[in-house]
């Protein structure tokens, strides 16, 4: 087999294969928590906050006062680390060609150079953020093999992908097989593992806001 | 007498049709160079070259399209035409000799008696497993012929993507059961020169490699000559610079293209395809495909008629579609009801088999 195959491959089968588990992955698991459901709320709320479940999706994104200075590394690191994955996911044109392919939906790209830029700091973003939590007593004790599964599972396609953009360590085409080998394990563990936050982190973000909405808190 | 004045040398039958020293210098620097070789070559392989033997050469072509020969004798200068009567004695090729039938055999049979061990055995085509008798020449089949010529070869240059990895042939469900001259013949030396046709150029620096130094050049994993197939077609292509900026045509005559704006988007396998035309060029170095504006579609790399639509960019999937997902998201749906029908009667069970506890029921423990 040659580095040609196995790129064809994982474009191919490879690819339809991570593609279904995930679709179908992350629907199962919509349904699992939305079918789960929660008690009738009966009692009535403290106050009326509209909206707030909405909002609270917006200002949970943002450090509370204080906490920038407590914990600057899990929120610079954070932020630096989500946009720079989201910048190379979605505006990179290749990428868009990728969701060109899949969908019929384009988008305009960002300059090549702005996306390596962001690769690089999410890779060090990513680094740090480990070393943190190695550091931290209290990160350490609460971490455990999913979440350093789901940080090999993200750096991998971070780090193939810069390394065959820059075609560095082993043949282009190699490299970029091994690039979407590893997008398509992030895509089959995604649904499964914490990874799912993806999803989730607004369902629950908004649920919290909602319920302390009406119980009269301040969301 | 000089040995490039010995009757049956190179030289003297350079010399019999008007090919001047000159002539025959630049054509050797052209070569070295293609060959990475120092200039200084030049001369030394001018001179090997001119006092050689013509080198016997017989030439066989099984399942292929004759593109390869048509390429071949459309070499730059000097051209093919003078290669195959000045620089090799091609003894056998029976699309361009003249002999037919039996005549044509027996031409190949004495050029393998007379020089065995010593002649270079040429191969274009794939050679078909399925059934011997998918094709055939003068009643012998592609595997009999090659197996029975490839015996007395000092090594064997197999010519374009069909003879070098199956190409067109074999592309899936691969009726005839094609295989490549590698797959059959293992004790010789075999240099693969892909492509679909190869490059010209890169044939006769092959031969002329081969005349100088009686030895074949350095190969790669895939039996490539390093020199011709050591860097990408994106690597040395002169659009690059767009690539590396986004800057992408969206159709074959929009103003991008125009501008001459890389062809990632409309299917370029550049990027992934390891062959010489962004230097060595076509037609006596006019052009490429890349620069009469069509992306390359990766003909000199190993299945390359398998690897996805020719005109789909690299970077998209081969064959998953919205109603493929479309498919995967009910499928998760359905699965998700049964699940969640499963969690539901799970939780209802457990409310039914709580047994609730009255006050009176409750006894205070005495201290
Ligand atoms: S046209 Fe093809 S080979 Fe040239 S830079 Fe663009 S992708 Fe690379």
């Amino acid at each position: 087999m040659s580095y040609l195959d196995l790129l064809t491959f994982a474009r191919g089968s490879a690819l339809n294969w991570a593609l279904i588990i995930f679709s179908a992955g992350v629907v199962l698991r919509l349904f699992e928590i939305f079918g789960l459901g929660r008690k009738a709320d009966l009692a009535k709320p403290r106050a009326t906050t509209p909206g707030s479940g909405w909002r609270t999706i917006f200002t949970r994104s943002l450090p509370v006062q204080g906490m920038l200075k407590r914990d600057p590394v899990t929120y610079i690191g954070g932020y630096v680390f989500h946009l720079g994955l989201l910048f190379a996911i979605f505006f990179f044109a290749p990428h868009i060609e990728f969701f060109r392919g899949l969908t019929g939906l384009v988008w305009p790209g960002l300059p090549p150079a702005l996306v390596d830029a962001s690769v690089v700091s999410a890779i060090v973003a990513l680094v740090v953020l480990l070393a943190h939590r190695l550091n931290n007593p209290v990160k350490r004790m609460l971490s455990g093999f999913g979440d350093y599964l789901a940080w090999a599972a993200t750096l991998l396609p971070l780090l193939t992908g810069y390394l065959a953009y820059h075609h560095l360590l082993v043949e282009y085409t190699l490299m970029l097989a091994l690039h979407l080998y590893s997008v398509e394990l992030l895509l089959v563990l995604l649904p499964f593992t914490k990874l799912f936050h993806t999803f989730s982190v607004f369902i629950s973000r908004w649920y919290n806001g909602d319920i302390f909405g009406r119980k009269g808190v301040a969301s | 007498m000089k040995p490039s004045e010995k009757p049956g040398s190179v030289g003297a039958g350079l010399k019999q049709r008007g090919v001047t020293r000159r002539e025959f210098l630049e054509f050797c620097t052209a070569v070295t160079a293609m060959l990475a070789l120092p200039p200084s070559m030049a001369k030394v392989m001018a001179e090997a070259i001119s006092g050689a033997r013509r080198q016997s050469v017989i030439w066989l072509s099984f399942q292929e399209c004759t593109g390869c020969t048509e390429s071949i004798t459309r070499s730059h200068s000097p051209t093919l035409e003078n290669l195959i009567f000045d620089l090799i004695s091609l003894d056998y090729h029976h699309t361009l000799q003249a002999a037919s039938g039996e005549a044509a055999e027996r031409a190949r049979a004495s050029a393998m008696k007379d020089n065995e061990g010593r002649y270079l055995l040429i191969v274009d085509g794939s050679i078909p497993m399925g059934n011997p008798s998918y094709s055939t020449i003068a009643g012998i089949s592609n595997y009999d012929m090659l197996v029975e010529t490839a015996k007395g070869a000092a090594a064997i240059v197999a010519v374009g993507t069909c003879a070098t990895y199956g190409g067109l042939p074999k592309a899936d469900p691969n009726p005839t059961g094609a295989v490549s001259v590698s797959d059959i013949v293992k004790d010789k030396p075999i240099i693969n020169v892909p492509g679909c046709p190869p490059i010209p150029v890169v044939m006769t620096g092959v031969l002329a490699h081969f005349l100088t130094f009686g030895s074949i050049p350095e190969l790669d994993d895939l039996g490539r000559p390093k020199s011709f197939y050591g860097e990408t077609i994106h690597d040395r292509c002169y659009r690059r610079p767009f690539y590396d900026q986004g800057k992408f045509a969206e159709s074959f005559d929009d103003e991008a293209a125009r501008q001459g704006w890389c062809l990632f988007k409309l299917g370029c396998k550049g990027p992934v395809t390891y062959n010489a035309c962004a230097t060595a060029k076509w037609n006596d170095g006019t052009s490429f495909p890349i620069q009469s504006g069509h992306g390359c579609i990766g003909c000199s790399e190993p299945n390359f008629w398998g690897a996805g639509p020719l005109y789909k960019a690299l970077s998209m999937p081969v064959s998953a579609n919205t109603a493929m997902l479309g498919g995967a998201v009910a499928a998760g749906a359905a699965a998700g009801v049964v699940i969640t029908w499963h969690n539901r009667s799970n939780k209802s069970a457990a409310k039914m088999a709580h047994d609730k506890v009255t006050v009176q029921e409750l006894t205070r423990e005495e201290k």
